[in-house]
């Protein structure tokens, strides 16, 4: 292979492209979240676990850290907490990750669902869009897709956070039931445009998973 | 926004309740790409060729292109073409669009050398009625036709082939599923396979599902077209989805290897939707999309927002540069199916002004597609027209003398194809070894409107039965055999029928529909030749179409009252 003035000069600015893309992380990305409710301390580059009774909670680049509601305004620690929740009553134990290198919400939920020691993940975006994953999927395919986050209520987050757990178990569960709204998505469709908008400008180019330490407070 | 505001105002109290305010409405961002048409970052048309290789597009150096740039400038533009077309004067083509002297072959040529800004300059200078004129023109099979959705919330299989069986005798060209719950997506395939042949030979099946699963059920002689490859304007969006402009393309050879017909999908809004529209507008993206979908040597496109009508039609012109959209993807000289899909506002006026410009432009397909059961069991989210509007849409197609690709139908009629759908459908299912399907469920289908009228199923079973198949590699030719086993010989007649074309081949045409008659209309054979009055097509050369469409079963006759 002939190495060409070009050549270099391509490499190079590709190199100083992705530098500038990746800035050097801070070691504690916690920033307080909703009212001060949520920490999320930063604990290095996830790694992939070995505890066939996990579920790996996949969050979005800006969740917690710049975003700090759902669509519905749900704040993010209350519905973090209910998902733990929920996958704890099933006996399993909750794992979080954050997804930095993209905000789309199948390949976070493939990436966690790669993570979980039981190969079973979640992936939750900013605006509280969520879906349950299995490591062997296509990333864009899914165990559960709940689409409409404006109509998930903190009882859902829940139920979906123990289906997870179920299907860590070996389970095969009813999926979590929906009701269809169809006034809702003429109202919070641009809304989740906005809000996507902000969440990649989180996205590091590139960037590891990072595990995360959730510290709740009253 | 979201939020409802109370007024003091009575009059803005009762204005602030209408459904047209329930839809959100958005200021344009051009920084991120929160417009119609008007993007910081758009860029004015250029070309320079050096070579017959395409090195310099809209103002970027192609050492500079992204991938979309590369795969638009080097498989979509004619390099000889370009150099005149480029040259032309942007008005001056605008004008040669609504002109029903310039023949629809000579605006195709002179695309051929368009860069994606000049697309944009050309199509932005018109206004909404030219064009629907551009449209009418432009589009490619000289019949106008119609799609369909055809799910229900909860993935009911008796329910889906009676819907679909109901919707070919309403006069749908195409059908497709998506699902509840995704693994179900095979057996949703089977009901829409077996329903949508009750009535005649001919609807064309797809179901939208992840895309690696789509293939694999088409292949497997489940669907008979597929609509859900998307393709985006920007290169980040493209690698979210795990793809680049030649994995698409590999992807829509890989259906052409089975005789599957294919179209892409995109439309505005995706990229805005996915955060990545790097400040330029949502119609110069879209344009990308098409002009892509060309190169790839894909015979059509979904397009016109599609799923991202709630965003496209949140902004300023949103609905305008919609149309516009769907008019570039005819002068692509690409079957299009435009949309006019996904529900974006409540309000009956706006939807009414979304869509039946298109209605009466005429397009390959004018919904893609339209709720053939209550939008209440769309699974697409929601559809801008569902089963209750079936009765305006009809009544309008008779006050205009338009055909919008339904026909009226009696009460008897549909009875009989939903109750043959059910029954064909339990058939199958026994057949096959799958969780029974009762009497009363057929019953239900029979006379149901949704969902909300048939017994509970347990769909657990049926999503056991769903990857029973998947392991036990069931294809169409078994879907046949029990149809063909169990009475139902004519239905497993059709299906074959259905098969037969994928090797035959002519459904690969742009624009192809199958008639009733089990005969191939495409734009081989049924090119658009409008050139203004007298010509292209119009009821009054169908006197027997126009007397299906005018017949509507609500009219009284002199003899009612005597």
């Amino acid at each position: 292979m002939q190495i060409s003035q070009e050549m270099v000069q391509q490499i190079v600015s590709q190199v100083l492209a992705e530098m500038k893309a990746a800035p050097p992380q801070p070691s504690v990305s916690a920033v307080l979240a909703a009212e001060g409710k949520l920490t999320l301390r930063d604990k290095g580059v996830a790694q992939k676990g070995t505890n066939a009774k996990e579920v790996v909670i996949g969050v979005a680049p800006a969740f917690g850290k710049n975003l700090h509601y759902t669509i519905k305004k749900l704040p993010h620690d209350q519905i973090l907490r209910e998902i733990m929740a929920g996958i704890e009553e099933e006996g399993c134990t909750a794992r979080i990750v954050r997804i930095t290198r993209t905000g789309d919400l199948g390949h976070i939920g493939n990436r966690a669902a790669k993570l979980s020691g039981s190969g079973i993940g979640i992936g939750l975006q900013s605006k509280g869009t969520i879906v349950i994953h299995q490591k062997d999927l296509f990333p864009l395919t899914n165990l559960e897709l709940f689409p409409l986050s404006p109509i998930l209520t903190l009882e859902k987050y829940r139920a979906i956070g123990r289906n997870a757990a179920k299907y860590a178990k070996g389970e095969n569960p009813t999926p979590v039931p929906v009701k269809l709204d169809e006034t809702v998505l003429p109202l919070y469709q641009p809304i989740a445009v906005l809000l996507h908008n902000k969440e990649v400008l989180d996205i590091v180019h590139r960037g590891d998973d990072i595990e995360l330490e959730a510290q709740f407070k009253e | 926004m979201a939020e409802r505001k109370e007024f003091k105002n009575k009059r803005f109290q009762i204005l602030s309740e209408k459904p047209v305010n329930r839809h959100t409405y958005l200021k344009d961002w051009p920084e991120v790409g929160i417009t119609a048409h008007d993007g910081v970052n758009d860029p004015k048309p250029s070309i320079k060729i050096e070579n017959g290789l395409v090195v310099e597009m809209d103002g970027t150096r192609r050492e500079d292109f992204d991938m979309i740039e590369r795969f638009v400038a080097d498989y979509f533009i004619d390099p000889e073409q370009a150099e005149k077309s480029m040259t032309m004067d942007s008005t001056a083509i605008a004008k040669m669009l609504v002109d029903i002297c310039v023949p629809r072959e000579e605006i195709i040529q002179i695309a051929k050398g368009f860069t994606p800004a000049k697309f944009k300059e050309v199509v932005t200078q018109l206004d909404e009625c030219e064009i629907m004129m551009g449209i009418h023109k432009l589009r490619a099979r000289k019949r106008p036709g119609n799609q369909c959705h055809c799910t229900n919330e909860p993935d009911n299989p008796v329910q889906m082939a009676a819907d679909c069986a109901e919707a070919r005798l309403r006069g749908f060209d195409e059908a497709e599923a998506t699902t509840g719950v995704a693994p179900i997506a095979p057996l949703n395939s089977v009901a829409l396979l077996v329903g949508g042949q009750v009535p005649n030979v001919g609807l064309l099946c797809q179901n939208a599902v992840e895309e690696a699963v789509e293939l694999q059920l088409g292949m497997r002689g489940l669907t008979t077209y597929a609509e859900t490859v998307s393709v985006y304007g920007t290169e980040r969006v493209f690698a979210d989805g795990d793809d680049t402009p030649w994995s698409k393309m590999f992807l829509a050879s890989a259906y052409a290897s089975r005789g599957l017909k294919l179209r892409f999908t995109s439309g505005s809004g995706s990229e805005v939707q996915m955060g990545a529209a790097e400040g330029k507008s949502m119609l110069y993206h879209e344009i990308k999309c098409i002009m892509l979908t060309r190169g790839a040597g894909v015979q059509g496109l979904q397009n016109g927002a599609v799923s991202c009508n709630g965003i496209a039609m949140s902004v300023a012109g949103g609905v305008n540069s919609v149309h516009m959209e769907n008019l570039v993807t005819a002068m692509c000289d690409l079957e299009n199916a435009s949309s006019n899909d996904q529900i974006f506002s409540p309000s009956d006026l706006r939807r009414a002004a979304r869509t039946f410009p298109l209605m009466w432009a005429g397009t390959d397909f004018i919904f893609s597609g339209y709720g053939c059961m209550p939008n209440y069991d769309n699974m697409f989210a929601g559809a801008n027209f569902d089963s209750n509007d079936y009765d305006d849409y009809l009544v309008i197609q008779r006050d205009l003398v338009v055909d919008g690709g339904l026909r009226p139908v009696t009460e008897e009629e549909v009875t009989a194809v939903r109750n043959r759908a059910a029954r064909a459908i339990q058939a199958v299912y026994r057949e096959m070894g799958w969780p029974e399907i009762t009497d009363e469920e057929v019953e239900a289908a029979t006379y149901a409107n949704g969902s909300r009228d048939m017994p509970p199923r347990d769909i657990r079973a049926d999503l056991d039965a769903a990857r029973e198949m998947m392991k036990q590699r069931v294809t169409g030719v078994d879907i046949i055999r029990a149809l063909a086993k169990t009475g139902f010989e004519d239905i497993a007649e059709r299906i074959l029928k259905m098969q037969i074309h994928k090797i035959a081949g002519d459904f690969l045409h742009t624009s192809a529909i199958i008639t009733p008659e089990n005969k191939v209309l495409a734009a081989v054979n049924n090119l658009n030749d409008y050139q203004g009055p007298g010509t292209g097509y119009r009821l009054q050369f169908y006197p027997e179409r126009w007397n299906e469409i005018k017949s509507i079963p609500q009219e009284s006759s002199p003899e009612d009252y005597e």
